[in-house]
């Protein structure tokens, strides 16, 4: 986790990516003028590699599914639903929750950078920022969504949200039959990061399978 | 401006390649760029927008070739240039070699919990009324700024409906380019599939986008 700036690494400067060498000059430089502090990009990605991640956003999901009341609150204010199981905090400013349905299904993309749940789902996979799903989702989302393994019913609309403000979505996907008998942390393990932003459904449950 | 960023609608990227089983980071550089950016933007120097539109602005060849951490410390040396953190000669020899401009604020270990849990709102309170009311009938706008927008190419000049207010937010157009934060009424606007594709729309598609005010005439 710590990040090592000894001296005796530097004759292994050219063992070094270029992007490597990149980031390691511009935090040194950055370090000498006293402009960063090492320990806080230390704190800062244990923040994100251990404390927030996807199954912030599945409890969130879980507890829509089985009360009622919580979900419409997630509906009407997305924002303060979520605030209320702690998730909050940057790039989850502004949140909205969106519903799958036996109508339609919700995708979520960000075609012009990179925006993206973070209080809820942690920092975005690869591909979430990478050419192929930004150029695609938006005109191809039943090939897109192919390539994830998900194949929906022919009559199933897609709706497809584009997050060109600050607003930030978050899929609740609809709920497996057969479980019924789950409690919320069971609930869950079936709510993947995918199912939250649209690009699989929530998994079923194995007493099912 | 119509930069590489804006990728709605592209073809030829090829199929999206989910990783299986993904990490956060794929090698320490990448947890490194991310603290980075992430402490340089507490200086307070610049804000979101402007920091999207460095990374726009680099040259498309090499944003479609990077990564996005890559884009981001692109970016990053852009922005620390222009506010005087970081000259180009000390980026090029990798130390420093002045003392460089002072930052409003510089993010310590002790800081970053409560940071990361404020978060940057963009939120703003507005006097005037919104103009338009859900289920109004509006067109986006057909323009082509060299300078920052949020309004994708594929949405342009297209008939939708608002779906719902969302509030009022910091006008990134303005604001990218230290013109002020000037909030406008936000508004998801949806489109029908064939709106925006005409006969290659997929069946059962519509697509929204969030459109500050001044990106929609009413129709």
């Amino acid at each position: 986790m710590s990040h090592d700036h000894d001296d005796h690494h530097h004759h292994h400067d050219n063992h070094f990516s270029p992007m490597e060498a990149r980031v390691r000059a511009l935090e040194t430089i950055l370090t000498q003028k006293g402009l960063i502090d090492p320990k806080a990009i230390d704190a800062i990605v244990e923040t994100y590699e251990t404390n927030i991640g996807p199954r912030n956003g599945a409890r969130v999901v879980a507890k829509a599914w089985a009360e009622p009341d919580f979900a419409d609150w997630l509906k009407r204010d997305a924002t303060a639903a979520i605030a209320s199981l702690g998730y909050t905090g940057r790039q989850g400013e502004h949140m909205r929750a969106v519903f799958n349905d036996g109508e339609t299904h919700n995708l979520v993309v960000c075609t012009l950078c990179s925006c993206y749940p973070w209080s809820v789902l942690g920092l975005p996979p690869v591909w979430y920022k990478a050419p192929a799903y930004r150029s695609r989702a938006v005109i191809d989302p039943r090939g897109v969504l192919a390539e994830f393994g998900v194949t929906l019913p022919g009559g199933k609309k897609i709706r497809v949200w584009d997050s060109t403000a600050e607003l930030r979505y978050l899929v609740v996907p609809e709920r497996p039959d057969g479980t019924d008998g789950l409690d919320q942390e069971a609930l869950a393990d079936l709510v993947t990061r995918d199912a939250m932003i649209g690009t699989g459904l929530a998994l079923e449950p194995e007493a099912r399978a | 401006m119509n930069g590489p960023h804006d990728l709605g609608g592209q073809h030829g990227f090829g199929p999206v390649a989910p990783e299986p089983n993904e990490p956060y980071f794929h090698g320490d550089w990448e947890k490194r760029a991310l603290g980075v950016t992430l402490s340089c933007g507490a200086f307070g120097a610049w804000t979101i927008d402007e920091s999207r539109h460095a990374r726009e602005n680099i040259p498309p060849a090499t944003y479609l070739s990077a990564s996005y951490y890559e884009i981001w410390i692109r970016a990053l040396e852009t922005l620390l240039a222009r506010h005087g953190f970081v000259s180009a000669e000390e980026l090029s020899t990798g130390h420093m070699l002045e003392k460089g401009a002072a930052p409003k604020r510089v993010l310590t270990a002790d800081m970053v919990p409560a940071v990361l849990a404020k978060g940057g709102p963009c939120d703003r309170p507005l006097a005037t009324k919104p103009r338009f009311a859900a289920g109004a009938r509006v067109r986006t706008r057909n323009f082509n700024p060299t300078t920052h927008t949020r309004l994708p190419r594929y949405a342009r000049g297209k008939v939708g409906v608002v779906e719902a207010l969302q509030g009022s937010f910091v006008f990134p157009d303005d604001n990218a380019h230290g013109r002020g934060e000037n909030p406008e009424w936000v508004y998801t606007v949806v489109f029908d599939g064939g709106e925006i594709w005409g006969e290659d729309a997929a069946d059962g598609l519509s697509v929204s986008i969030d459109a500050w005010e001044s990106y929609l005439e009413p129709v």
